[in-house]
């Protein structure tokens, strides 16, 4: 029986190994063609209930990004330049001479109140493109829940607000996950040796 | 003995691997608040304000010696432009510019229509 132990735990981490390993890491070929100095994020579209969502989440966007190693243009003075220009999105990456462009949907984004306790929901897509030549450098699905208990005096104020809190960390994963998130952008000292 | 020795080793490591793991290559002050602000509650706190919370946070940032993020100058001089204070709103583009050459375009753009005003 003794002697069986050291097999059973190596089968054990073996099979632990090859699961970690079923995660596919993204294909990062156009990534690596294009290689993005500066991200231009466009305007979330918000498919969830939550009316102030895509504000909310454009809020928490720049750091995760910006943390990444990439320049990021400021959302907030970009918004307003371009409704007082009027100019159009892809029109917009080109006169800011923006690299790659950044779409985000907001497939849900708020609390789920249940009898015992409440679920935090973010749940979101995005996609990196090229800005020059249109070509798809990175895309994700992404969701990240949080539950806590009524009973404890878990979230109880705005809906919103907890689905803010959890945008933040939400982005930190989206990006930043090993294999699936961003490559490292120039400001990182880590920036092209993550092959 | 050998576990005294054991013990150094793992701190030497700590040493080494705590350190990368904490810090950020900028320091971030009230830029995302502002920013979140300014969506969901315009006009709550006066543009002269924002200003002076943005200057607290460089301040406080350059006597840490770290970094703003990409954006935080540019933001920081649109508020200027508001103000109608063309010549900080241009220091502050101008240091967007110096510290994220990728901003030449934009910044660029934004000078040259200030100077129409």
């Amino acid at each position: 029986m003794n002697a069986r132990a050291p097999v059973a735990l190596t089968a054990c981490a073996l099979a632990l190994l090859l699961l970690a390993g079923c995660a596919k890491p993204y294909d990062y070929t156009n990534f690596r063609q294009h290689r993005p100095r500066s991200i231009l994020v466009m305007p979330p579209q918000n498919e969830s209930q939550t009316v102030n969502a895509a504000w909310s989440y454009q809020s928490t966007v720049t750091r995760p990004l910006a943390e990444r190693g990439y320049y990021v243009f400021p959302v907030a003075v970009v918004d307003r330049l371009m409704k007082e220009d009027g100019v159009s999105p892809n029109k917009a990456a080109e006169i800011l001479g923006a690299d790659a462009i950044l779409y985000v949907t907001l497939e849900q984004y708020g609390t789920k109140q249940q009898v015992l306790n409440a679920a935090t929901l973010v749940k979101l897509r995005g996609q990196l493109v090229d800005a020059r030549s249109g070509v798809l450098l990175w895309e994700r699905r992404f969701a990240i829940q949080h539950n806590s208990n009524l009973g404890s005096g878990g979230i109880l104020g705005d809906s919103t607000d907890a689905a803010h809190n959890l945008a933040g960390s939400a982005n930190v994963r989206f990006f930043g996950d090993r294999d699936l998130g961003l490559l490292y952008g120039p400001y990182h000292p880590r920036y092209g040796k993550d092959e | 003995m050998p576990s005294l020795l054991r013990t150094a080793i793992i701190w030497a490591w700590l040493g080494i691997l705590l350190p990368g793991c904490s810090t950020t290559l900028y320091s971030w002050g009230h830029y995302e608040e502002r920013i979140y602000a300014s969506y969901v509650s315009p006009g709550t706190t006066s543009l002269e304000a924002q200003a002076a919370e943005l200057e607290r946070d460089y301040e406080k940032a350059r006597a840490e010696r770290k970094r703003m993020p990409p954006g935080f100058h540019a933001q920081l001089g649109y508020l200027y432009v508001q103000l109608g204070k063309l010549d900080q709103a241009r220091r502050e583009l101008e240091a967007e510019k110096a510290e994220f050459p990728e901003s030449a375009v934009f910044v660029d753009r934004v000078l040259a229509s200030l100077k129409k005003l």
